[in-house]
């Protein structure tokens, strides 16, 4: 088996607010992350699929397909947009990294051909980055 | 539902790697220009990666502010900008990145907001050691 990463960029704003909480506890608990007018981030995606190398071929997954499909499920979908209020899945999902990670995990599940999604890997920045490697992982 | 958040730190440190048990011509084999009598220094970057289940009120896997908090002051309030063969953790322990890893993941233990999985330490773009507990190392053993 071989593990074959692809990296996607997107920058998008978002901010976290949990309307459970008071205002005073999102500002404890968000610190400026609940500043309400949102900021951004240029994110990173990396995303690493295993699968058997064909024999033909010599990829475990075509490229240029993981390329679409990344473009099609995911970037398009989150490119400068605002996460809170222009992605569904975070109208009451706070899109915190690793809500992100899971987030991006759903939307790729199954729809790579010939190979399996083993890790998704969201950087919000170089020094923060959230793994997810599955619902029962 | 288990994820997985690492976070990085930067800290500038000198070291020394000299190894009291051995001669000083050994040491010169053993270690090169990493055993120079006045030390050098590196800019690190300390990873370490924790994981738990996402909590649903708050989105997060922890607090990155709590973990901000207890890196800051336990990793590099202490080591940035000082000498780690004067640190008491390698009063006994040659200040390799293998040994500050683990001194690090030992820290980072201490934590106790979510699991700690392992510490990832770069001495520079191309050296990087981890650590993810289990055996210490036997303290002193040159």
């Amino acid at each position: 088996m071989i593990l074959l990463t692809r990296k996607a960029e997107f920058s998008a704003a978002h901010y976290y607010w949990n309307d459970k909480l008071t205002p005073e506890e999102n500002e404890r608990v968000f610190g400026k992350c609940a500043n309400r007018n949102g900021h951004g981030h240029n994110y990173t995606l990396e995303v690493t699929v295993a699968g058997e190398v064909d024999p033909v071929t010599g990829f475990v997954v075509d490229l240029k397909l993981l390329k679409e499909i990344l473009e099609r499920e995911v970037v398009g979908v989150y490119d400068h947009r605002h996460l809170n209020k222009e992605v569904p899945e975070f109208e009451e999902v706070i899109p915190t990294t690793e809500n992100i990670a899971v987030a991006v995990w759903r939307r790729l599940d199954g729809k790579i051909p010939y190979a399996k999604l083993h890790r998704v890997r969201v950087y919000e920045m170089a020094d923060l980055f959230a793994d997810f490697y599955g619902e029962f992982a | 539902m288990k994820a997985y958040l690492s976070r990085r730190y930067h800290l500038s440190a000198s070291h020394r790697l000299h190894a009291e048990g051995l001669s000083d011509e050994v040491n010169r084999e053993t270690y090169g220009k990493c055993n120079n009598p006045y030390g050098h220094g590196h800019n690190y970057v300390v990873q370490v990666t924790v994981s738990g289940s996402i909590d649903p009120e708050t989105g997060m896997v922890v607090n990155l502010a709590e973990l901000d908090g207890f890196a800051q002051k336990r990793v590099v309030s202490q080591f940035d900008h000082t000498n780690l063969n004067l640190a008491e953790e390698f009063r006994q322990l040659v200040p390799t990145t293998e040994n500050f890893a683990v001194v690090l993941q030992r820290i980072f233990a201490e934590f106790g907001a979510a699991k700690v999985e392992h510490v990832h330490v770069e001495e520079t773009g191309n050296n990087s050691f981890e650590y993810a507990g289990e055996a210490l190392p036997q303290v002193g053993r040159w």
